[in-house]
C-alpha cells in the first residue's frame, strides 16, 4: 500500500511511504519555516512524485494532518489533499496532526509512558495532547488535542516545539524541543492504524477556535 | 495546449465567493458559485476566517458542479486559470492551493491571474442572448466597484498593459454601504438595502461630503491633484453616524431613507463623476462597470447619464458576471492562453495586495 502523506500543521511537508519499502519511506520532503506553504506544498508533491516515478494511479489512498494549527497553512494542506484525492479519485483519510510527534516520540529512546505533545499555538498559547505508550504499541491518544496555556497543561514529559518555546513551564525534552509534525511519521502511522484495522479521521479540520468574528452590540445612541 | 480555442477552468477565492467556471475560447460554459454571505450576516461585513473556512468545504463540490455544467471533464481542459490576487489573504490561499494540485494531479499549465483585470475579462464573453462575439474597444476603461475595491481601469491590452488611473484610498464602496446601513439598521449586506430604501427618500434632504473632491486633491487636467481619480468614504460613513447621532440628541426620529438615499447620491454622485473625468482626461471612449456594486440601480442611472453627456458608451456585463465568480477568471485565462502567454507555474504565493499593472504572474 502506497500513501501520500500531507501536513502543514506548522510547517509544511509531505512524504510517500509505503509498506514495501525499507522503513516505509519511499521518499519525503519538509520545509523549515512556517509561512511558506503556499509556494512550497505543490512543488514539492510534484517533485517527489517525479523523482520516485510515480503517477496519481500509483497512490492508494491520502492522509492529511488535520491540526490543530495555524488556519491559514492548516487549510492549505487539506485543499491540496483534497483536490489531489478527487482528482485522482483516491480515498482521503485524516490523522490528528500531534499524532506525527507522539509516533516520533515513540520510537525513539527518550519514550516516557505518559507523555505530551505540544506545538505552538502562537497568541502565547500551545497545541497539546496527552499519549500512552505501552511497549511494542503505537501511542494511544488519551486526552485532547486543546488549546491553552503552557503553565495550565499536565505534569508530564512534554515533546514538541511548543514544550521547547515554554520550556520554563513545560519538562521540555530538549532532544524535541524544536519537533514539529511531520507528514512523514504521519504516513507511517497511518499504515500502521490501517494495518491494524483501526480507523482513520475524515480531512475535517480541527480548528480548535473559533473565527476571531465578533458579532457587533447595537449601536450606542447619543445622549 | 489547444490556443485557438482554449478549455479553461477559472477558481476564485479572493472574497466570500467559491467560483469556479468553464469557458471555451470566448464562450461561456459554466459558472458554479458557492457564496458565504449568510454566514456572514450577522456580524455586518465579511469575516475573513469565516470565509476561508466557507471556501475549503465548498471548493470541491463547486468544482463538480462547473465540470458537469460544462460537460466537461478534466482532461478535456487545456489550461487551469486562478485568482492570485488582490484579496483577502486567507482566503486567496484556498483558492491557489486547490488550483496547484488541480495542476500536479492533472498535469495541466496553471495561470495565476489578476482579480481586477479578470472583472473586465467578462466583457469579451460571447453575448448570451445573441451568441455574438465581443471585442473590447481600443480605448477601454473599467470601473470596479464592490464590497471589496473601488477602481477606475485603463485596458490597453487586456493580457499585458493595465493601468490603475484612480482607486479608494480607504474603505471600498460596498463596504461604505455595509457600515451605514448597519448605521441606520437596515441589515446586510448594506448594497440593496440602501439602494431599496433610498428610493423613497429625498437625497437632497441633507448634504453629505464628497471625499477628495476639494480642488487641493483634485488640481487641474494640466496640473493634477494627487487624488485627482480617487476616492475616500471613511469621512463619509462618520458624517452619517453624526448626522444619525444629531437626529437621536434632539430627540427626533431619523430619518432612514433621506438619509439613505443622502448617502447613497454622495457615494453615486462622486464615484461616477471621478470616473468620467478620468475617462474624458485619457480619451476613454467605452467604460466597462465590474464588481456587486454594479447592481445599484443609482449607480447605473447616475453613471450611465454622465457617460453619454460626455460621449462614452457604458457596458453594463450581465449581474451575475459583475459579481465574484470563476468564470471572469476563466475568460481572462483563455485571453492569456490565446496571447501565448506563458503560464505562471506552481511555485508563486498568493498575494494580497497584487497590482493591475501584473495582469498574471510569471513563472
Ligand atoms: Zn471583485
Amino acid at each position: 500500500m502506497l500513501i501520500l502523506a500531507i501536513d502543514t500543521s506548522a510547517v509544511a511537508s509531505a512524504a510517500l511511504v509505503s509498506d514495501d519499502a525499507l522503513e516505509g519511506v519511499v521518499a519525503n520532503f519538509s520545509t523549515e519555516d512556517t509561512r511558506s506553504h503556499a509556494e512550497v506544498l505543490a512543488p514539492g508533491i510534484a517533485g517527489m512524485l517525479a523523482d520516485a516515478g510515480l503517477a496519481g494511479g500509483d497512490i492508494d489512498a491520502l492522509v492529511v494532518g488535520v491540526g490543530p494549527g495555524p488556519f491559514t497553512g492548516l487549510r492549505s494542506g487539506i485543499a491540496t489533499a483534497r483536490t489531489l484525492a478527487f482528482v485522482w479519485g483516491k480515498p482521503l483519510h485524516g490523522l490528528m496532526s500531534l499524532d506525527a510527534i507522539a509516533l516520533e516520540v515513540a520510537e525513539s529512546t527518550a519514550a516516557a509512558p505518559e507523555f505530551l505533545v505540544v506545538t505552538d499555538a502562537r497568541r502565547k498559547e500551545v497545541y497539546w495532547a496527552r499519549y500512552s505508550l505501552a511497549e511494542g504499541q503505537l501511542p494511544v491518544l488519551e486526552d485532547g488535542p486543546h488549546v491553552g496555556f503552557a503553565a495550565d497543561l499536565p505534569d508530564l514529559p512534554a515533546y514538541g516545539a511548543g514544550a521547547g518555546l515554554y520550556a520554563d513551564a513545560l519538562r521540555a525534552d530538549p532532544d524535541f524541543a524544536g519537533e514539529q509534525p511531520d507528514a512523514l511519521y504521519l504516513g507511517q502511522f497511518a499504515l500502521a492504524r490501517l494495518a491494524s484495522g483501526a480507523g482513520l479521521l475524515d480531512s475535517t479540520p480541527l480548528y480548535l477556535r473559533e473565527s476571531d468574528a465578533q458579532v457587533p452590540g447595537p449601536r450606542k445612541r447619543a445622549l | 495546449m489547444n490556443r485557438t480555442q482554449p478549455l479553461v477552468l477559472g477558481i476564485e477565492s479572493s472574497c466570500d465567493e467559491t467560483g469556479v467556471g468553464v469557458v471555451r475560447g470566448t464562450t461561456l460554459l459554466a459558472n458554479t458559485v458557492s457564496s458565504s454571505m449568510d454566514e456572514h450576516v450577522r456580524f455586518g461585513g465579511v469575516i475573513p476566517e469565516i470565509a476561508s473556512r466557507a471556501h475549503l468545504d465548498a471548493f470541491v463540490p463547486t468544482l463538480e458542479q462547473a465540470l458537469a455544467e460544462a460537460g466537461a471533464t478534466l482532461d478535456d481542459v487545456d489550461a487551469i486559470a486562478v485568482t492570485s490576487g488582490p484579496g483577502l489573504a486567507g482566503a486567496l490561499m484556498v483558492g491557489v492551493c486547490a488550483a496547484k494540485a488541480l495542476a500536479v494531479a492533472t498535469g495541466k499549465p496553471l495561470y495565476a491571474i489578476n482579480h481586477l483585470v479578470a472583472h473586465v475579462g467578462v466583457g469579451l464573453l460571447d453575448d448570451r442572448a445573441t451568441g455574438k462575439q465581443q471585442a473590447l474597444p481600443e480605448s477601454l476603461g473599467a470601473l470596479l466597484v464592490s464590497g471589496g475595491h473601488t477602481e477606475i481601469l485603463r485596458i490597453n491590452s487586456i493580457t499585458s498593459d493595465v493601468e490603475l488611473l484612480g482607486s479608494t484610498i480607504d474603505d471600498a464602496a460596498g463596504e461604505a454601504y455595509d457600515k451605514v446601513a448597519r448605521i441606520l439598521g437596515l441589515g446586510y449586506p448594506g448594497g440593496p438595502a440602501i439602494d431599496r430604501v433610498a428610493r423613497t427618500g429625498n437625497p437632497k434632504a441633507i448634504r453629505f461630503p464628497r471625499g477628495l473632491s476639494q480642488p487641493k486633491y483634485m488640481g487641474t487636467s494640466d496640473e493634477p491633484g494627487k487624488h485627482r481619480y480617487d476616492w475616500s468614504f471613511s469621512g463619509l460613513k462618520t458624517a452619517v453616524a453624526r448626522c444619525v447621532e444629531q437626529f437621536e440628541a434632539r430627540g427626533e426620529d431619523i430619518p432612514v431613507a433621506d438619509i439613505a438615499a443622502a448617502f447613497q447620491e454622495a457615494v453615486v454622485d462622486v464615484i461616477s463623476s471621478k470616473a468620467v473625468l478620468a475617462c474624458r482626461e485619457h480619451g476613454i471612449k467605452d467604460v466597462l462597470l465590474g464588481g456587486g456594486v454594479a447592481a445599484n440601480s443609482r449607480l447605473r442611472e447616475l453613471t450611465g447619464q454622465r457617460c453619454a453627456s460626455a460621449g462614452i458608451r457604458l457596458h453594463v456585463p450581465p449581474l451575475d458576471l459583475c459579481t465574484d465568480n470563476g468564470a471572469m477568471v476563466a475568460a481572462l485565462g483563455a485571453q492569456l492562453v490565446m496571447a501565448g502567454a506563458e503560464p505562471s507555474g506552481i511555485g508563486f504565493a498568493p498575494d494580497s495586495s497584487m497590482p493591475v499593472t501584473s495582469v498574471s504572474l510569471q513563472a
